[in-house]
C-alpha cells in the first residue's frame, strides 16, 4: 500500500497508458483499451452537455409560468437533453466504455476480434455526435427525442435532418460495438473460459450485443424514412400525404424499447461484478441471472406496443402488449432477488463502488415496479403522456444505467487509470447522488397522478410546490455527478498507485497489471474455475 | 380515499375504479420495495466484513427459491393484468346511447362541436350523469384529449377518428390538457371540461345563437358539393344510396364487408378508392383539401342521420 515505494517500479512498468505518447498514438489506436477512453472521454463531454440542458430545464420550472426561456426554447432544451443523453451517452456508455474495456481482459484475450471495426465505431460515434452538436448550434430541434411524425416530418421548422443524420450514424457504431462484442464472445474465450465460467458482465454485453445488431437497423430505417418524408414529402407518415400516423410509432419502439434495455442490461452485469466482489460471494443462481440477460432481451422486442396504449391501437393489441410488458417485469424481478440474495451469510465491505451497486438495487427496484403501473391498461391511460412516465423512465435510465455505469468506473478505475481514489470523497458522491436523484424524481411520480403533462413550457400554477422541490433535488444531483468528475481527473496524477487487484476480486481482468499491458496477458491464461470463486477451498489455486 | 392528499379529484364514473387499481400497485410498489430494502439493510449489518481475511462459503443457489420468487412476482403481475385489463375493456366501449360531441385538435386549440351545432373553443359543456362520447380528429399533428379528473385520455390524430367517452360525476370546471407535444405552444394547448346539472347544461344549449344543428350544417355541405348528383336516395345515381347505410355492413368490390362507422364514411370522402362498395366503379374524386375537418365532421354527422332513415327498396347497383 505504501506508494513512495511502489511508485519507481510502476511508473517504469510497460501499460497500456505509456505504451507510446503523442496524438496519433491516440487518435490511431487499435488497442482496445486506449478506444474504450475515447469513448470514456467523448460520453463524459455529451454527459456534461445534455446534462446542462437538463439544469436549465430544471431552472425554467421553477415557476409556472416559465422562469427562463421562450417555449421554443425550452422544447428544444427537451429534446436536445434526450437526444443526446440516450443516443450518445447511455446507449454507448456501459458497452463502449467498460465493455470496450473489460471484453477482451475477462475472456482472456489480447483485444476485440476487430479492432479496426473498433477504432471505426468510435470514428462514427464521433461524426453523428458532431451533426448533432451542429443541428444544437445551428437553431436546435423542437421534436423531443421521440420524433413522432407528423409533427417532425411536416410541421417542425427545426434542423430535424441534422440530427436525424447524426442519430442514424451513430447507430452504425453501436452495430459495429456489438457485432465485435458477439464475435469476441463466441471466439475468443481463453482455453477453459466456458460459456458457464463467464462473468456475468460478459452474458450482459452479449444480450446487449444482439440487441444492439438486430434493433438498431430499424431505427436507422425508421430515421431514413422520416428523413425522407421531410426533405422529399414522400408519403409515409403524415396522411396529408396519403401516410400512417401512428407507423413511425411502431418502427421507432420496436428499437427504442429494445434501446432501454440496451441501457440496463449491461449496468445489471456491472452489478453482479460488484456485488459478488464485495460481498465476498458467488452470485446466487448464476445461471438464472444469465438466462435472465437472454430472456430480457428477447421479450424487450415485444413489448414496444405498450408505448401506445393511447393512440387508439385496437383493445386486443393493448392487451397482448400489456401482458408481455409484465411478463419482462419477471426476470427483472428474479435478478433483484438474486443479488440481494448474494449478500445472504456474505463478507460485505462497504467501499465506493458497493455504495453505488446497493444504490443501484433501490432505485432500479423502484423504477421496476412503477414500471408496472405502465404495463397495465387502465392506469397506463391515466399515466401515460405525464411526469409519471418521466419519473419512471428517469429511474431506470439515471438510478439504474448511470448508477450501474458510475459504479463500474469506480470498481475498475484503478484497473484502467493505475491510481486509487480517495474513498471517502467517492463514498460521499455515491450518498449526495442517490438523496438529490430521489428528490429530483420522486415529486414527478405525484406530479404526474396529479396530471401534469411531460414536455410543458409552462404549466397551471397548483404543480408548482412539487416543480420546484424537483428542480432543488436537481441542484443536489448535479453537484453529486461533479464530485467523482473532480476527483476522478485529481486521482489521475495524484491518486495512489493501484496494485494489480486491489480489491481482492476474481475474473482475469485483477490477474494482470494495473494499468494492463498494451497485449493485456503476457501469456494467455487457462481458465480453470467458476466465476466469482470467492470462497476458500475453490479460491486454492488462485 | 378521497381524503388523501396528492390524489387528483375523481369526476367520472371510473375515476373510482381506476384509483383502486392505483392504490393496489402503489401498495405492491410499496411492500416489495420495503421488502428490498430492508433485507438488504439486515444482509448489510448482520454481515458486515469483520476481518480482512473472511472468506465466506460459496453458495451456488437454491431451486426451491427460484421457483418461489419466479412464482410469486407471476401470481402478482397476473392478478394486477387480469384486473386492469377487466377495467380497460370494460371502459373501452362506450355505452349506447351516448350524448355525442366532435372534438377537431389543431395548433394549438380544441374545436368542439355539439350535434346542435354550439361550437366552443377550449372549453367542453357537458351535463353531469350522462355519458358522453367524443369523436375526435386532429388538422394537423398529433394531439392528445386528456381529462386528469375523469382518468381518461385518447390521442387525437390527423387523418382518422378516435373516440373517448366519459361520464362526470361531479359539477365544476375541470382541466383539459394536450398530452401528446405537439409544436411550440403545446403547453398552452390546455382547455376546461365545464360539467353542469342537467337542466343548466339545457339552459346553455339554448343559449348563444345556435345557427343550425351539425346534421343540418352536413346537409347543406352534401348538397353543395354535389354529392347528391350520385348518391341518389333511390339507389338509382352512379354511387350508392347513402339511406340506412350507417351502422351497417357493407360490401366491398374485394369481397371483404366492412361496418360503414365514422371512419369508413370519412375514408371514402377523403380516400373513395381505397373501399369501394360492390356494385360500383371507382369514380368518385377525392375530396381531401376540398373540405375542411369540421365540415368533414357535419358530413358524418349528415351521415349519421341519413343512416337512420327508412332504407330504400334494394335495387340492383348500377354499374
Amino acid at each position: 500500500m505504501s506508494t513512495a515505494t511502489l511508485e519507481p517500479r510502476v511508473r517504469a512498468q510497460k501499460n497500456y497508458l505509456n505504451a507510446d505518447y503523442g496524438w496519433k498514438s491516440w487518435l490511431f489506436t487499435l488497442d482496445h483499451k486506449r478506444i474504450a477512453l475515447l469513448y470514456m472521454v467523448s460520453v463524459t463531454f455529451f454527459f456534461v452537455i445534455g446534462g446542462s440542458f437538463a439544469v436549465l430545464m430544471r431552472i425554467h420550472l421553477v415557476e409556472p409560468q416559465g422562469a427562463l426561456v421562450q417555449p421554443e426554447t425550452y422544447n428544444k432544451l427537451f429534446t436536445l437533453h434526450g437526444v443526446v443523453m440516450i443516443f450518445f451517452f447511455l446507449i454507448p456508455s456501459i458497452p463502449a466504455v467498460l465493455g470496450n474495456f473489460l471484453v477482451p481482459l475477462m475472456v482472456g484475450a489480447r483485444d476485440l476480434a476487430f479492432p479496426k471495426l473498433n477504432l471505426l465505431s468510435w470514428y462514427i460515434y464521433i461524426v453523428g455526435g458532431l451533426f448533432t452538436l451542429y443541428s444544437a448550434i445551428a437553431g436546435g430541434v423542437d421534436t423531443g427525442w421521440t420524433f413522432y411524425t407528423p409533427y417532425s416530418s411536416t410541421y417542425s421548422n427545426t434542423q430535424v435532418t441534422a440530427v436525424a443524420i447524426g442519430v442514424f450514424i451513430t447507430g452504425f457504431s453501436s452495430i459495429l460495438t456489438g457485432l465485435n462484442f458477439i464475435v469476441t464472445i463466441h471466439k475468443m474465450r481463453a482455453p477453459g473460459m466456458t460459456w458457464f465460467r463467464m462473468p456475468l458482465f460478459l452474458w450482459a454485453m452479449y444480450a446487449t450485443s444482439i440487441i444492439m445488431v438486430l434493433g438498431t437497423p430499424v431505427l436507422a430505417i425508421t430515421i431514413f424514412l422520416l428523413a425522407l418524408e421531410h426533405l422529399f414529402h414522400v408519403g409515409i407518415f403524415s396522411p396529408a400525404l396519403g401516410g400512417d400516423p401512428l407507423l413511425f410509432q411502431h418502427l421507432f419502439w420496436f428499437y427504442s424499447h429494445p434501446a432501454v434495455y440496451i441501457m440496463i442490461l449491461p449496468a445489471m452485469g456491472v452489478e453482479s461484478e460488484i456485488i459478488a466482489c464485495f460481498a465476498r460471494k458467488k452470485i446466487f443462481g448464476y445461471k438464472i441471472v444469465a438466462f435472465s440477460s437472454v430472456a430480457i432481451a428477447v421479450l424487450g422486442f415485444l413489448v414496444w406496443g405498450h408505448h401506445m396504449f393511447v393512440t387508439g391501437q385496437s383493445v386486443y393489441a393493448g392487451l397482448i402488449f400489456s401482458l408481455l410488458s409484465f411478463l419482462v417485469a419477471i426476470p427483472s424481478a428474479i435478478k433483484v432477488f438474486n443479488w440481494t440474495a448474494t449478500l445472504y451469510k456474505g463478507s460485505i465491505s462497504y467501499e465506493a463502488p458497493m455504495l453505488y451497486a446497493l444504490g443501484f438495487i433501490g432505485l432500479f427496484t423502484m423504477g421496476g415496479l412503477t414500471g408496472l403501473f405502465l404495463a397495465s391498461l387502465a392506469t397506463d391511460v391515466h399515466l401515460n403522456g405525464t411526469y409519471f412516465i418521466v419519473a419512471h423512465f428517469h429511474y431506470i435510465m439515471v438510478g439504474g444505467a448511470v448508477m450501474g455505469y458510475l459504479g463500474g468506473i469506480h470498481f475498475w478505475w484503478p484497473k484502467i487509470s493505475g491510481r486509487k481514489y480517495p474513498n471517502a470523497w467517492a463514498a460521499l458522491a455515491a450518498v449526495i447522488i442517490f438523496v438529490g436523484f430521489n428528490l429530483t424524481f420522486f415529486p414527478q411520480f405525484i406530479l404526474g397522478y396529479l396530471g401534469m403533462p411531460r414536455r410543458y413550457a409552462f404549466y397551471p400554477a397548483e404543480f408548482q410546490v412539487l416543480n420546484v422541490m424537483s428542480s432543488a433535488g436537481a441542484t443536489v444531483l448535479g453537484v453529486g455527478y461533479l464530485i467523482p468528475l473532480i476527483y476522478l481527473i485529481w486521482s489521475m496524477r495524484y491518486g495512489p498507485v493501484a496494485e494489480p487487484n486491489p480489491w481482492g476480486a476474481t475474473g482475469l481482468e485483477w490477474k494482470t497489471a494495473s494499468p494492463p499491458p498494451t497485449e493485456n496477458f503476457a501469456e494467455i491464461p487457462v481458465v480453470t474455475e467458476e466465476a466469482y470463486a470467492y470462497a476458500p477451498e475453490e479460491a486454492a489455486g488462485d | 380515499m378521497q381524503g388523501l392528499p396528492f390524489q387528483p379529484e375523481q369526476a367520472s364514473s371510473i375515476a373510482k375504479s381506476v384509483d383502486q387499481l392505483y392504490f393496489f400497485l402503489t401498495a405492491v410498489t410499496l411492500f416489495f420495495t420495503a421488502l428490498i430494502f430492508s433485507i438488504i439493510f439486515y444482509f448489510m449489518i448482520k454481515y458486515r466484513r469483520r476481518s480482512p481475511d473472511e472468506r465466506p462459503k460459496a453458495i451456488e443457489g437454491s431451486f426451491p427459491l427460484e421457483v418461489l420468487w419466479t412464482a410469486i412476482p407471476t401470481l402478482i403481475v397476473a392478478l394486477i393484468f387480469v384486473w386492469s385489463s377487466t377495467l380497460y375493456f370494460r371502459n373501452s366501449q362506450a355505452p349506447r346511447g351516448a350524448m355525442e360531441i366532435f372534438v377537431t385538435g389543431k395548433q394549438w386549440m380544441w374545436k368542439v362541436e355539439h350535434p346542435e351545432g354550439q361550437r366552443e373553443i377550449n372549453e367542453v359543456h357537458v351535463p353531469l350523469g350522462r355519458p358522453v362520447k367524443l369523436t375526435m380528429t386532429s388538422e394537423d399533428v398529433i394531439h392528445d384529449f386528456f381529462v386528469p379528473a375523469f382518468r381518461v385520455k385518447k390521442d387525437v390524430l390527423p387523418g382518422r377518428y378516435t373516440t373517448l367517452w366519459f361520464e362526470a360525476t361531479k359539477v365544476g370546471t375541470f382541466h383539459l390538457f394536450c398530452a401528446q407535444y405537439c409544436g411550440a405552444f403545446h403547453a398552452g394547448m390546455i382547455g376546461s371540461i365545464i360539467v353542469q346539472e342537467p337542466d343548466q347544461y339545457e339552459a346553455w344549449l339554448a343559449g348563444g345563437a345556435p345557427g343550425e344543428s351539425m346534421e343540418q350544417a352536413g346537409a347543406k355541405i352534401f348538397q353543395s358539393s354535389g354529392c347528391p348528383t350520385c348518391h341518389q336516395a333511390d339507389g338509382k345515381g352512379l354511387g350508392p344510396s347513402l339511406l340506412g347505410v350507417y351502422g351497417q355492413p357493407v360490401k366491398l368490390t374485394t369481397g371483404e364487408t366492412v361496418t360503414a362507422d365514422d371512419a369508413y364514411m370519412r375514408e371514402s370522402i377523403v380516400l373513395p378508392k381505397a373501399k369501394v362498395v360492390q356494385g360500383y366503379s371507382p369514380i368518385m374524386p377525392s375530396f381531401q383539401g376540398q373540405v375542411t375537418e369540421e365540415q368533414l365532421n357535419n358530413l358524418v354527422a349528415y351521415l349519421r342521420a341519413l343512416g337512420k332513415a327508412q332504407a330504400m327498396p334494394k335495387e340492383e347497383g348500377k354499374q
